[in-house]
């Protein structure tokens, strides 16, 4: 058939002037700016992007031959290893596949940890997110330590909740592996409760500060329809004024009871994904409010559920939830045995770079790292 | 949102040389699937994108399967003659099975994302073996999004998307051979190894030394 639908792809731009000649540079692996290591071909005309190829693969560890040569369970730490940021979204997106796979149900109790969890790790990768733009921008220090400050008191909770501040592997198919230390909800409503003064902070330093206007305004720029065609999610689709945010959208756990609102940007540039990252901020601690206000008490796993020596019947299933960074979603078939037949990673970090030599290209070199940085990745899930 | 049937059934009124199949799945997640014949993917794959009503303007996850053959053991009723009488006899045949490569998407509607959603709309497409003919069609023309997920495919499972703009390896590094992410796979002894000039340096050192004593 002939191609009479719509391809989405970058243009082929050409040097200024005829017959001038491009200058190539290999900007990273180990380049403080890539987050890790990871390295894009970039073709410059000038300081003009015209071709940016990235290139991936430094950190792979085929994490998803080592699940499916180890138990169902044996994979939940691993899981942690992904966007090590964002530990606790890691193993939620793990146990749904699973328990869609099992046919698991999830105790309330559990419930509600799991958004706690989930909305303060989405808190501190947006403040981080936030903070390595900033530094990427030149403002060397200041924003990004105010917001490890910030991280510093959720990664504490996360230590005495689950005994690791960075891999937590707290959840199991079923709901969550131990139950909350005495007075931890206090102490959460104490940090959740100097969230919005950090937040304000935040804004009273950056939102209208003129640098970050003049870096990121009109840089960057994805548009919407291209955004949706290259499976762009999470604040970046958001930012490029596109209503879909999981937690909306599949109701999973219990989002549905929640009251909150979907920030979406108009632009969708560098500025409106730091505003978006801000204003998602606001939302999850709105969540945590709520969330916290009425924890139940009862059991933290299904009975059901069989930790060890788990095997779900023969089928598939494919679970996702709203990440930090995106869609995080699963895949995992079973052949009845021990471990997973296919396990398959949705990363939303690698995806999310799909249109990064869209948004690149005709823009200066020195605003490629912040469109880059704009994006919010993790090397270790890029790669996996 | 749709049922899988429902999708099947708009497909086959809309393109109906098209070759496609609903896949059953028995676990609880219930996530049935469809497969379409290679030929008449692309098309399929539009008509669910530009689509109206169904609105799959999204593709969210695009992965491999390798299913390599299988020796399956079979009790078959066979009429013999004994004795100069048939008698039914029951006999066990061993027969294999090909083996395949298979891809697989999951398709979501950010259009109508208001919708119920009962959870995504999966393709799914086979190849012919697992050695020669590895060939499917490339869906990203129709869905940006799996550029980089049909170039991992090929990278790990070593299916070769025809019509892809940029089939290149993305994970692992060009001069590899193998596909690791294949069930037969087996890693080198030593993923470090590379040739170099060791044992000629050290026969020469060997002789440089041995000239210098002498």
């Amino acid at each position: 058939m002939a191609t009479a639908f719509k391809s989405y792809r970058p243009p082929v731009m050409e040097p200024s002037e005829e017959g001038d000649e491009l200058l190539e540079v290999a900007m990273g692996p180990h380049h403080p700016s890539t987050h890790g290591v990871f390295r894009m071909d970039v073709a410059l005309d000038g300081e003009r992007v015209v071709k940016l190829k990235p290139v991936f693969g430094y950190l792979h560890r085929n994490h998803e031959k080592i699940a499916e040569t180890a138990s169902y369970l044996a994979a939940m730490p691993y899981t942690d290893r992904l966007d090590y940021f964002c530990s606790l979204t890691n193993n939620w997106a793990y146990a749904l596949a699973v328990e869609k796979l099992a046919g698991l149900e999830v105790p309330e109790r559990a419930q509600y940890i799991r958004v706690i969890t989930a909305e303060l790790t989405r808190i501190q990768n947006h403040a981080s997110a936030i903070g390595f733009l900033l530094q990427e921008m030149g403002a060397s220090g200041t924003p990004l330590m105010y917001a490890f400050r910030e991280r510093e008191k959720i990664l504490d909770l996360f230590e005495e909740l689950t005994g690791s501040r960075m891999m937590c592997n707290y959840m199991r198919f079923g709901g969550c592996r131990v139950e909350l230390p005495k007075g931890w909800l206090d102490k959460v409503k104490t940090v959740v409760d100097g969230l919005p003064q950090f937040i304000d902070e935040t804004e009273a330093l950056l939102t209208g500060n003129e640098i970050l206007m003049a870096r990121s305004q009109g840089v960057g720029v994805l548009k919407p329809d291209l955004a949706v065609n290259a499976g762009i999610t999470g604040p970046m689709l958001r930012a490029a004024g596109v209503n879909y945010d999981i937690r909306k959208v599949d109701h999973y756990g219990i989002y549905d009871r929640f009251k909150f609102r979907v920030p979406l940007g108009d632009h969708g540039d560098i500025y409106d994904r730091y505003m978006i990252r801000v204003l998602e901020a606001r939302e999850s601690v709105e969540i945590l409010k709520q969330a916290l206000k009425d924890v139940p008490a009862g059991p933290i796993m299904d009975p059901k559920s069989k930790i060890r020596g788990f095997r779900p019947k023969v089928g598939e299933a494919y679970g996702r939830i709203e990440a930090p960074k995106g869609e995080l979603g699963f895949y995992l078939i079973s052949d009845g045995t021990g471990n997973p037949y296919r396990y398959r990673v949705r990363p939303p970090s690698l995806i999310n770079l799909t249109v990064l030599e869209d948004m690149c290209l005709g823009q200066n070199v020195a605003d490629v790292v912040l469109i880059f940085g704009s994006v919010d990745i993790v090397l270790g899930e890029v790669d996996r | 949102m749709k049922t899988a049937e429902e999708i099947l059934a708009a497909i086959k009124l809309a393109l109906p040389e098209a070759g496609v199949e609903l896949v059953l799945n028995p676990s609880p997640s219930a996530q049935h699937s469809l497969r379409l014949d290679p030929a008449h993917a692309v098309a399929v794959a539009s008509f669910l994108r530009d689509d109206a009503e169904l609105a799959l303007d999204y593709c969210s996850n695009a992965t491999g399967v390798d299913w390599p053959s299988k020796e399956v053991t079979e009790k078959v009723k066979v009429t013999k003659v004994v004795d100069g009488a048939d008698t039914a006899v029951e006999e066990t045949v061993k027969r294999v099975e090909p083996g395949y490569l298979e891809a697989v998407y999951h398709l979501f509607s950010m259009k109508h994302a208001h919708r119920e959603i009962a959870g995504p709309v999966v393709l799914r497409m086979r190849t012919i073996n697992r050695t020669d003919q590895v060939e499917l069609p490339s869906l990203t023309p129709v869905w940006r999004s799996a550029e980089f997920q049909e170039r991992e495919i090929f990278d790990l499972f070593g299916i070769e998307f025809t019509g892809h703009p940029d089939l290149r390896r993305i994970l692992m590094w060009d001069g590899f051979e193998d596909h690791p992410m294949r069930r037969d796979y087996v890693d080198p002894d030593d993923y470090e190894y590379e040739p170099t000039a060791h044992d000629e340096v050290l026969k020469r050192t060997a002789e440089h030394k041995a000239g210098v004593v002498a």
